[in-house]
């Protein structure tokens, strides 16, 4: 039994267009997998994920949790499932340890104190517990979203963009706990933005794209699809024509494909040829970055009706 | 129903507005006393609507239910405004909880808050006057379901609203008229024809005439009529409710 599985999810939000945010969006997270979901905004992750928490309803399809209907049998489901929400919102008439008890509580769970107290530990939390919401930094607020996620020890942790807008030590504290609640057993969904977070910790990752799968493989398999050579330089000349249709421009860094090393010589000739002036070349292997944007430029996905590209 | 879930949210309710009782409870408070006072300087004198009741003695019931009725409708509307505009909602969401937990948690709350208002205005505006209780348990039966009923129209209120103005429209153009021309400072009986018709359709007339005879054994319908249109009243909106929440109204996109 797959712990979160996906059956043909399409969702239409109603309106004028109708926009299509999920159009038969099918795949299986095993238990215990680190499954990464990826692609760019408006690609529908934050509704598939709202889907699977319940907080939004599939206008068809199914999806279940440890093989619990969400909406026929939701609380079997709900309680199988912890979500950290991608807005930072908390309750302002609460401190922590009160935040995490009425969470608790919610579900059912009684005299929760040593567990919500080992959460306070693992997040670094303890020395806020009586602290009221309001007075956290955001990055502690963030803390507390993950504690609360966790607070009835659900066997499905879902976390959609945990690391927007939070400093580098958070970021590194947060990932290794979540990797041990997975190594522990614990199936985690996860998306990011972070291209470089999802291909050091999922296993296997999904690319959305206009509401639709366009890719779904194992991380390495993924990379190994573009196991190909990463030209980088910085320049402030224009490339010439040839080089500048392939070329991905990031501000003064240029990035290049290569096939193998006949091409990157190649590349280099036609820019010396040009007169470019090149800084701080590398050679390197494609990322999962390179991955996401061959994906997403070549993959074609039916736009939806009305939607802007 | 979950009662620990039910129960939590519930606690949870209650504490949400006694950690700001000064706002929730003390102030609703003053604010009847302030009117108590100004009419019955104005009034006492002048006005005489049952035999032998002084108008302060026949103010002080319509007020404490007034109380009652608004700080009820006012926990459960802007507890849950709140929560949505503030987005904290999805830790509810998010819940086993069903449609019967949150209704049971939000009303019941609501009816706590209505109760502790009311027993506050009575606490104090018993010193101005002599009052007794002819028939106490209309003041409990009414109390208790004009509350819930109350509570259960904050919910829908919430439910409905997307904006604080929408809330506070609903407050100000639905809540507040009716509480004010439901014969809380007179007797219906003294108004002039068409008014008198009008204030027969109000359900905040039964309730404030039926929880008005427990003090003073008058009334001026008889109270098995005010308790039958208040508890069908009742009956209506907490369906209504309760279908609204079961169905994801604007909760669940």
């Amino acid at each position: 039994m797959p712990a979160v599985r996906f059956d043909n999810v399409t969702k239409v939000f109603p309106g004028v267009h109708g926009t299509r945010a999920l159009d038969g969006v099918s795949f299986d997270i095993e238990a215990g997998e680190f499954f990464g979901l990826l692609g760019p905004n408006g690609a529908g992750k934050t509704t598939l994920i709202s889907v699977l928490a319940g907080l939004a309803r599939a206008t068809s399809g199914r999806v279940t949790v440890m093989g619990h209907d969400v909406v026929d049998d939701f609380a079997a489901a709900r309680k199988s499932l912890g979500i950290v929400p991608q807005e930072l919102v908390f309750d302002p008439f609460f401190n922590v340890r009160e935040t995490l008890r009425i969470q608790s509580g919610y579900f059912g769970v009684r005299r929760n104190d040593d567990w919500i107290d080992e959460l306070l530990a693992h997040l670094g939390l303890e020395d806020k517990a009586l602290a009221n919401m309001r007075q956290l930094s955001g990055g502690m607020k963030r803390r507390v979203l993950v504690a609360q996620a966790l607070v009835h020890k659900p066997p499905v942790i879902v976390l959609d963009e945990p690391t927007a807008g939070v400093d580098v030590e958070l970021r590194q504290s947060l990932w290794g706990f979540v990797a041990r609640l997975n190594r522990e057993g614990h199936t985690v969904l996860l998306t990011t933005h972070y291209l470089e977070e999802a291909e050091a910790l999922a296993g296997r990752i999904a690319m959305l794209k206009h509401g639709r799968i366009v890719a779904l493989d194992r991380t390495s398999a993924l990379l190994a699809r573009a196991a190909s050579t990463m030209l980088r330089f910085k320049t402030d000349d224009a490339l010439p024509p040839g080089l500048a249709a392939q070329a991905r421009v990031t501000g003064r860094i240029v990035q290049l494909r290569a096939r193998d090393a006949g091409e990157v010589e190649h590349h280099l000739a036609a820019l010396r040829s040009a007169g470019v002036h090149v800084e701080e070349l590398e050679i390197g292997h494609a990322d999962l970055e390179d991955v996401f944007v061959e994906i997403m430029h070549r993959e074609p996905a039916a736009a939806p009706a009305g939607a802007a590209a | 129903m979950s009662l620990e879930g039910a129960g939590t949210l519930f606690r949870k309710e209650l504490l949400r507005f006694w950690k700001v009782g000064f706002q929730t409870v003390a102030a609703p408070v003053l604010t009847a006393m302030l009117y108590l006072l100004i009419f019955a300087h104005v009034l006492e004198d002048r006005v005489q609507v049952y035999p032998g009741v002084g108008y302060t003695s026949f103010l002080i019931p319509g007020l404490v239910m007034m109380s009652v009725l608004q700080n009820a409708f006012a926990n459960s509307s802007s507890s849950l405004i709140q929560s949505k505009i503030t987005g904290n909602l999805v830790f509810l969401l998010v819940t086993p909880l069903d449609h019967r937990a949150w209704y049971v948690a939000y009303v019941g709350a609501s009816v706590v808050r209505g109760l502790a208002v009311g027993a506050g205005v009575l606490a104090v505006t018993v010193w101005f006057v002599p009052l007794r209780m002819a028939e106490p348990a209309w003041i409990v039966v009414f109390a208790l379901l004009g509350a819930a009923l109350l509570g259960s129209l904050g919910l829908v209120a919430g439910l409905w609203a997307e904006k604080f103005d929408q809330m506070a429209a609903f407050q100000n153009f639905i809540i507040v008229p009716m509480t004010f021309l439901s014969g809380v400072f007179y007797s219906v009986n003294s108004l002039p024809g068409i008014w008198f018709t009008v204030s027969h359709f109000n359900p905040f007339f039964y309730m404030i005439d039926g929880f008005r005879r427990g003090f003073f054994g008058v009334s001026d319908i008889s109270p098995w009529t005010s308790l039958a249109v208040v508890a069908g009243a009742f009956v209506g909106v907490a369906a209504l409710t309760l279908r609204l929440l079961a169905s994801g109204y604007k909760l669940r996109v």
